[in-house]
């Protein structure tokens, strides 16, 4: 299994950091697209009233869609089937309106191309949603 | 827990990169994939988990009755999840994908779910949390594993604050 790499482990160092933004203003619609493609119908996060008489503001994205969101930031650097491990950490909520920034910095750089990173994603307040670590296979 | 087959096909693959705001052709264009190593259109690295539309334990399906939900699990988003706490007081603590090969258009995946580890911790806001892994295998037809993904679940004594 070797995917189709975008760039060699070689051509990375411990410390590199790659940065992307992952959505602007991320609407109801797309979190009710992502619950309808993932299957993942709970209301809290596409049925207002459920939300607010939960004491919600308003619905919140799945978690799993900030993951799906970083995990495009690292195909997008990385290329495509390369990913050997990939996990996150959902440390805080996501809402209609927010704009996500995603960050990827190289943790280490082995001689047979496994590249681990740290990632995470943060808010336009600059909150941390999601914070994870990755492993990809490259090249050498 | 569970077991199911979860047939990949590229129109579930391209509804989910679309959900994803994806642009990338791997995930739906097959003469752009059939030019790359990999040879096929490929899954998103977060796809495994639409394999929620097959499981017939899955508790967050909204309306749908098919397939027929599991005798003796709750199905009904309006009521209990999983082991009897409230929908609200259930939260995604943590997911983790070890990927053993890509998920490709056309496989027919075999998954299986089984309890991993579980230990409770005390809330920062008070009321003590209980973790619990899910652990699901996906499997292809010659039985060789795909992708291992752990979920980690967290129930709340108290409901979850915003």
């Amino acid at each position: 299994m070797s995917g189709h790499p975008k760039r060699r482990a070689s051509e990375l160092a411990v410390g590199q950091t790659h940065e992307a933004l992952l959505v602007e203003d991320l609407s109801r619609t797309q979190i009710a697209m992502y619950a309808g493609a993932s299957g993942d119908f709970n209301p809290i996060h596409h049925d207002e009233p459920f939300a607010r008489s939960a004491g919600y503001p308003s619905v919140f994205a799945h978690g799993m869609l900030s993951m799906g969101l970083a995990g495009r930031l690292l195909t997008d650097w990385l290329g495509d089937g390369v990913l050997r491990e990939f996990g996150v950490r959902f440390v805080r909520q996501v809402w209609p309106g927010d704009t996500l920034r995603g960050r990827a910095i190289v943790t280490a750089v082995g001689a047979d191309g496994r590249v681990a990173l740290e990632v995470a994603a943060s808010n336009q307040r600059g909150e941390p949603v999601i914070a994870g670590e990755a492993v990809a296979l490259l090249p050498a | 827990m569970a077991e199911f087959e979860f047939p990949v096909d590229r129109s579930a693959i391209l509804a989910f990169a679309a959900a994803l705001g994806e642009t990338n052709p791997i995930y739906w264009d097959e003469a752009h994939a059939a030019k790359t190593p990999l040879g096929a259109v490929i899954a998103p690295p977060t796809f495994a988990v639409a394999s929620a539309h097959w499981n017939p334990h899955h508790a967050l399906r909204g309306i749908r009755r098919i397939p027929a939900a599991a005798p003796g699990r709750e199905a009904r988003p309006s009521e209990s999840a999983g082991d009897g706490a409230s929908l609200l007081r259930v939260l995604h603590g943590e997911q983790r994908f070890v990927y053993h090969q890509p998920i490709r258009a056309g496989m027919r995946l075999r998954v299986s779910t089984r309890a991993g580890k579980s230990w409770e911790k005390q809330g920062k806001r008070g009321g003590k949390l209980r973790f619990s892994e899910t652990i699901t295998e996906y499997r292809d037809e010659a039985g060789e594993l795909v992708v291992t993904a752990t979920s980690v679940g967290v129930v709340t004594e108290k409901a979850v604050e915003a």
